[in-house]
């Protein structure tokens, strides 16, 4: 059987750690108690997700401790997606930004079920049922701040505008990437993307908003280049790996 | 800003198959889609349940409480409404 390669276990383990820290920055600033638990059981997920991957991923390199990948590492080298690093800006945002991720996780981790890496397939089994959930939640509240007031329309519609140039990266295709393709580790992301697609537009048309056209998309997250916002959600999420170096709970 | 309360929602939950749905809370949501995902976000975390109703709190009808004595008082002394006088097989399970 094939095994994965551990650089392309710590892209997707990026995502989800990027993403579950930006969901928990919505603790205690939430605009209702519902909607502050909602998104701190999506990013509790997507924390869970990211810890079985980096244990995966440390495992793969021979034993390196997860916390140190998960924690000490440099703005440049994490792989993700820079969709994930984008800030929450308003509700809206987040809400935009969880759809066009989740709707591309779930038939992802749909796929990676049947991959040729047993890890990932177990990773996976537990993945694609949470993801599910994330996709029906944002996809329900796409939908009520589209077709809601003049101002939720406008501003959701805002946020798709804004984060549809980040949605390219989700299928980019390099050599490592190709590789675990080969190894039938991966899926193909031309195989995803009619899902997505679908997903995306028909939520998007379904709330009266317009789906972008723009074609031109944003690129660097793979290979570590990442927006400014990371920097700063970096200094966040390893303070207290820093300041007590090596700590424990 | 305007500030407007969603409704609220009581929130009923059976916690296995076999048992009944009980009131577990309440929580606020702008329709019954809504309600239910809060529901299940606020009250289901730790595996609490596998069902769940919501039901609009003001469709609730409650008895009042200044009325309590005639509506609860006269079933206090009736113990031999309490089914205590004879053994429960142990197949019937919970009850």
């Amino acid at each position: 059987m094939a095994q994965a390669d551990s650089k392309f276990v710590l892209r997707l383990a990026d995502d989800h750690l990027i993403l579950g820290q930006r969901l928990a920055e919505w603790c205690g600033h939430a605009p209702t108690l519902e909607e502050e638990l909602s998104h701190a059981n999506i990013g509790l997920d997507l924390l869970g997700q990211a810890r079985n991957l980096f244990a995966y991923a440390s495992q793969l390199l021979g034993g390196t401790d997860e916390d140190r990948l998960a924690f000490l590492r440099l703005e440049h080298e994490y792989k993700n997606v820079l969709l994930v690093e984008f800030p929450n800006e308003d509700f809206g945002y987040s809400v935009i930004r969880q759809l066009f991720f989740s709707a591309f996780m779930h038939p992802y981790w749909q796929a990676l079920t049947s991959s040729a890496d047993a890890e990932l397939r177990a990773i996976a089994g537990q993945a694609v049922k949470e993801a599910a959930y994330h996709v029906r939640h944002s996809r329900e509240w796409t939908l009520r701040l589209g077709d809601g007031t003049e101002e939720s329309r406008q501003r959701v519609q805002t946020a798709v505008d804004d984060l549809w140039s980040f949605t390219g990266e989700l299928f980019e295709v390099d050599d490592l990437y190709r590789q675990m393709m080969e190894a039938q580790v991966a899926p193909d992301p031309v195989s995803i993307a009619p899902t997505w697609r679908e997903t995306v537009v028909a939520t998007l048309e379904e709330a009266t908003l317009q789906v972008p056209t723009e074609t031109w998309m944003q690129t660097g997250g793979r290979v570590g280049r990442h927006t400014e916002a990371l920097g700063h959600l970096l200094t966040e999420l390893q303070y207290m790996q820093r300041a007590y170096p090596d700590m424990a709970w | 800003m305007t500030v407007k309360h969603s409704p609220l929602w009581e929130v009923f939950i059976r916690a296995r198959n076999g048992v009944a749905h009980k009131h577990v809370g309440s929580v606020h949501a702008e329709d019954a889609e809504m309600a239910l995902q809060a529901a299940r976000d606020v009250y289901t975390r730790r595996g609490e349940g596998v069902s769940i109703w919501i039901v609009p709190t003001a469709q609730i009808v409650a008895s009042d409480p200044h009325d309590k004595e005639a509506m609860f008082e006269p079933g206090e002394n009736k113990p031999y409404r309490h089914p205590t006088f004879y053994e429960v097989p142990d197949e019937v399970g919970h009850m």
